[in-house]
């Protein structure tokens, strides 16, 4: 069997996509879990996009919580005894998918990037050094636990008509000597870069919060009107907010067109948007890292480029 | 309050090289480090140290030479150091055991402090393997601690939700790089650092049987980036004139 978890539907529903190929290639059945309240809708979901069986564990646990969320699952697994567990990479799936492997005693590798059954092994690639290479690596041990990021794979179109098994159970969740206090929504601009088609991302180079503006502009005139950032923008002075932040620990993008500019080009930031369509950068040192990742570069000021590239596009699109 | 640190000692993957014609990292002459955002539990530790009184031991499972890496963390406030050599084959399994059986070998604990993740290979296994093997509650991605006397509180950044969470010791903790600045230790420090303990545990004094690895790296591979990497450097104006013109050919403008 084939098992499949996490708390953000939308990821639930790219790893059915790649859960089904595997299952079908080792010729079991392909199970999603959900966790909480019984939702019907949501079962109905998941099997018209690939499940076979969906298992509802039903717990009144208010919020996501590893230490429970890990004992449902070990319960589901030492039942099912599946090959392969795959689990959404967002963090709360990253602070689970370890802890069950430690409690299996099996492997478990992050943050896969592409997954395939070689020399029926399971073999899972992903990001290493900072995104200067890809390790391959092959599970010897069963079940392999794998962490999926979102978009990685594309969900299977909905096939309203496939048919499975809901199978609903009352868990009960084993007190643990810590608690949830406070969920917080963080303050986000209310972007979603990961689905943008257009991006302008800002680095090091702008020297006020202020000038971010500059930015705006430019991809206001390019109807992307998605603005991204490096590390430091979001993560240190706070001039933007996290889901502006593109990058290995931020969001991870490919829109047809991305413009870096004053961003340097850490390979940290580069692992971020390495699978855009064209790459454009502006930065004042001739000698940016950014410029070996970019297909069209301009060395110049950003204070001076910026606005003549936001006049050019206008006066181009006119 | 008794602390456990978990460091490793990483290559500083801002200094390292890509073969221009295999696209694979060259990781020989690399320098080493400690993880920086282990230095980040490091000071944690520290404030936690300074506030409540009680004993900072550092774990490293690692080569023989990370004996030097130990010193720097001894220097910036740990009172002893613990090195594990690593054993031929390792993964997060055998690792994880094995930091699991030094801090049981160290006995007494309050809080096990790790960085969310190493910078070389960003896993993030570490913490929450070593929480779920030594079962006690983990809190992951701390960006402010407040320990207390029976129970500390942090908050956490979760992605798209910052999440506060209380737990009772012992507890495991993983912070995130913004969560304060790790101090710079003074000459006196580094000095005084060479008088500290740094105690050698092999595998076989903290394991009992066979520990293997069950996941194998069977390859590493370069990573291909093939952009046209042309760059306008002349003339503003035209600079930015052929650049559009570039990118409308490209059909990105629409």
């Amino acid at each position: 069997m084939v098992v499949v978890f996490s708390d953000d539907e939308k990821l639930s529903l790219e790893m059915l996509s790649k859960g089904s190929e595997l299952a079908k290639e080792l010729g079991k059945k392909l199970t999603a879990v959900i966790i909480g309240k019984s939702d019907d809708t949501l079962a109905n979901k998941y099997i018209a996009y690939g499940a076979d069986k969906v298992v509802v564990a039903e717990t009144d646990l208010g919020s996501f919580k590893a230490e429970e969320y890990t004992g449902i699952l070990e319960n589901i697994v030492k039942e099912t005894n599946p090959e392969i567990v795959l689990i959404g990479s967002n963090k709360n799936g990253k602070e689970l998918a370890p802890r069950l492997a430690a409690k299996l005693g099996t492997g478990c590798i992050t943050d896969c990037t592409n997954l395939y059954v070689k020399d029926k092994k399971l073999t899972a690639e992903r990001m290493v050094y900072s995104g200067n290479a890809i390790a391959v690596e092959q599970f010897t041990s069963k079940p392999s636990i794998v962490t999926v990021p979102s978009k990685v794979f594309e969900p299977l179109s909905k096939d309203e008509k496939r048919s499975g098994e809901v199978v609903k159970k009352k868990v009960d969740v084993e007190k643990v000597a810590s608690k949830v206090l406070k969920v917080q929504e963080m303050q986000t601009g209310g972007v979603n870069v990961e689905d943008a088609e257009i991006i302008v991302s800002c680095g090091r180079g702008f020297k006020n919060k202020e000038d971010i503006k500059l930015i705006d502009e430019l991809a206001e005139v390019l109807k992307g009107k998605t603005i991204g950032c490096s590390r430091p923008i979001a993560a240190d002075l706070r001039w933007l907010s996290e889901d502006h932040w593109i990058g290995l620990s931020g969001h991870k993008v490919k829109p047809k067109l991305y413009i870096a500019v004053g961003i340097s080009g850490q390979i940290q930031h580069i692992a971020g948007m390495r699978d855009s369509g064209v790459i454009v950068a502006i930065n004042k040192d001739p000698e940016a890292l950014i410029f070996k990742s970019a297909d069209y570069g301009i060395v110049g000021d950003l204070y001076e480029v910026v606005p003549k590239l936001t006049n050019a596009v206008k006066e181009k699109m006119s | 309050m008794n602390i456990v640190v978990c460091a490793k000692q990483v290559v500083d993957v801002s200094e390292m090289k890509v073969d221009p014609s295999t696209k694979k990292p060259i990781l020989q002459g690399v320098p080493q480090k400690i993880s920086d955002i282990d230095k980040n539990a490091m000071e944690e530790a520290i404030k936690i140290k300074e506030k409540h009184g009680g004993k900072i031991t550092v774990v490293t499972v690692g080569p023989s030479d990370a004996k030097e890496r130990i010193k720097e963390l001894l220097a910036m406030g740990a009172d002893e150091g613990v090195l594990i050599p690593y054993p031929d084959k390792y993964d997060y399994h055998v690792v994880s055991s094995l930091l699991t059986g030094a801090i049981k070998k160290i006995g007494e604990y309050d809080i096990v402090l790790c960085g969310e993740a190493s910078i070389d290979l960003f896993s993030g296994q570490v913490g929450p393997r070593l929480a779920g093997l030594l079962n006690i509650p983990q809190i992951t991605y701390a960006q402010s601690v407040n320990a207390e006397k029976d129970k500390v509180v942090a908050e956490r950044n979760m992605g798209d939700k910052m999440v506060t969470t209380e737990s009772s010791y012992p507890v495991l903790i993983t912070v995130t790089k913004e969560i304060n600045e790790p101090r710079l230790p003074s000459l006196m420090q580094i000095l005084g650092a060479a008088n500290k303990p740094i105690n050698e545990w092999s595998m076989e004094s903290l394991i009992s049987g066979k520990l293997d690895p069950i996941i194998e790296t069977a390859e590493l591979k370069g990573v291909p980036m093939e952009r046209k990497n042309i760059v306008y450097q002349d003339d503003l104006d035209e600079s930015v004139k052929k650049l559009v013109d570039s990118l409308a050919k490209e059909g990105v403008l629409r």
